[in-house]
């Protein structure tokens, strides 16, 4: 079989999409189902135009408590993933802890983040940042603790102290690893936001859905949905991008 | 002979308490010497260099580098392993200029001498053949080429012990035999002493004065053997047959260590 072209491995990802529109739309279309349960493409797209205002108001919403409770993750994780990466004893003795933490649905936080905070930005942030650090201390922790011992004695031999080892080797090794996580760390990010909003707050996409849903105006929920993928898949491709250019060392070769 | 460089005197080490890895080590070397440690795997060969370079203290006995008493690491020291162990995001010549950052007192001046520094690196890396590689990333260059880089490093700062462990190991026998000729050129005009850990004895053979056999763990050293070849050897040379007889007498005496 002759390898696709170039330009058709490009456009492969739209040609998907168009495709999963068009069975979408016939689907819905063939089978005659009500829009208050199941609107066709058609329809979402009409509410994506007809509310684009409310729409816009409230993602930019989602998108700035998202980014603020990221950021947030990003910086507790990096120096969480530090410190426990370079010390055996620290990585043995939080490692479980972790684990158990990142096990409880972060849903179940936000009743209590709404006692503390009220409602609105303030839990959706909290939420955004509980479940998108885990990711990324996991992985700037292991960069860190599968450092090559000969690595070590080389540098320790000179006289190199702890921090200098981190420096010239722990640190740079590690950011192939961070950057790979915040990849997933940002739509897990957007994951966290839009679950506090459906629940405890009066602003943002999930809010939007929720009462939308309330209302049985399906096409609006459907549109919602569309536009918190779109904004996910964009900062996805833009870590993604960020990575192959801070980290080129690691992907040889492509 | 004159005072010894390195000095080991009853030396043993135990990591666990219970079981020593190596015991009863008693040698010394010579400033400029080039020894050579062979065994079969898992006979303390590394736990020695470890001792010799002042990363693990011996559990008994006496560990001396240049008159000194061994207590830390000795930053006279360079070493490399069979994994090259280059860092993928510098280029060639930012890993061997690497201990300079480290250790003093070059780790000082590294700001105001580099260019002075990264000369230093371009000479050394011009010896090995590596000259046009300077600027290449790790990743780029061949496993022998890798190799050469790893011990252009260990001798950026000058030290007066290097320490091998089975460098040449991961390596297909031609590169291998041009990596001997390196760093026996390497030796012949610097004269540094070298300790070489090797599982190779037609390579301990070939580069060292002194070979030591040792024994199954715990570790101990069963024979030491003058290599009175002169020098400089050829690969050549290592076909004739006062060689092959030496590299067949230690290879008897490795298997009688492993029979018992």
């Amino acid at each position: 079989m002759k390898p696709p072209s170039k330009t058709l491995e490009r456009l492969a990802p739209w040609i998907a999409v168009a495709a999963l529109v068009m069975i979408w739309e016939a689907t819905v279309r063939l089978f005659d189902v009500p829009s208050f349960i199941f609107p066709s493409a058609l329809e979402t797209l009409q509410a994506l135009i007809t509310y684009a205002g409310p729409i816009g108001r409230h993602s930019w919403q989602t998108f700035w408590t998202t980014l603020i409770g990221f950021g947030l993750g990003v910086a507790v994780g990096l120096v969480l993933g530090l410190i426990i990466g370079s010390s055996r004893f620290l990585y043995n003795a939080c490692y479980p802890l972790l684990v158990g933490f990142n096990a409880i649905p972060k849903v179940a936080f936000v009743p209590i983040l709404v006692v503390w905070f009220g409602i609105g930005s303030v839990p959706a942030i909290l939420t955004a940042f509980l479940i998108c650090f885990f990711p990324i201390v996991v992985n700037v922790a292991t960069g860190l603790a599968t450092l090559e011992p000969e690595m070590e004695d080389v540098l320790r031999v000179l006289g190199a102290r702890r921090l200098d080892v981190l420096l010239k080797v722990g640190l740079p090794r590690s950011l192939p690893y961070f950057f790979a996580s915040l990849k997933i760390a940002i739509t897990l990010a957007f994951v966290g936001t839009v679950v506090s909003e459906t629940v405890a707050s009066n602003q943002g996409i999930g809010y939007l859905m929720m009462s939308a849903g309330s209302q049985m105006r399906m096409g609006l929920v459907f549109a919602g949905l569309i536009v918190i993928s779109a904004m996910a898949m964009v900062m996805y491709e833009c870590f993604s991008w960020l990575e192959k250019r801070m980290t080129g060392w690691a992907h040889r070769g492509r | 002979m004159a005072s010894a460089f390195v000095d080991f005197e009853a030396v043993a080490l135990s990591y666990d308490g219970q079981d020593n890895a190596i015991e009863g080590i008693d040698l010394s070397i010579a400033e400029g010497e080039f020894v050579a440690f062979v065994g079969p795997s898992g006979c303390g060969k590394s736990t020695f260099m470890k001792l010799c370079t002042g990363l693990h203290a011996p559990t008994t006995g006496r560990v001396r580098v240049d008159g000194e008493p061994v207590n830390g690491p000795l930053k006279i020291t360079g070493m490399a392993f069979q994994n090259a162990n280059l860092l993928p995001w510098r280029t060639v010549l930012d890993n061997v200029l690497l201990p300079l950052e480290i250790v003093e007192p070059y780790r000082r001046q590294f700001r105001r001498r580099r260019e002075e520094f990264a000369g230093w690196a371009r000479a050394l890396l011009n010896t090995v053949g590596l000259a046009d590689y300077a600027d290449k990333y790790p990743w780029q260059l061949s496993g022998g080429m890798q190799q050469r880089a790893s011990i252009c490093r260990a001798l950026i700062h000058r030290p007066r012990l290097l320490m091998l462990d089975e460098p040449f190991g991961a390596l297909d026998a031609f590169t291998r035999e041009e990596l001997w000729c390196v760093l026996r050129d390497l030796w012949q005009a610097q004269r540094f002493t070298v300790v070489l850990v090797t599982h190779d004895l037609r390579e301990a053979a070939f580069l060292a004065d002194t070979v030591y056999v040792m024994s199954a763990r715990p570790g101990r050293v069963i024979e030491k053997r003058e290599i009175a070849l002169p020098r400089p050897r050829s690969i050549e040379s290592t076909y004739e047959k006062t060689f092959i007889d030496l590299v067949h007498a230690l290879r008897s005496r490795i298997g009688d260590v492993r029979e018992s």
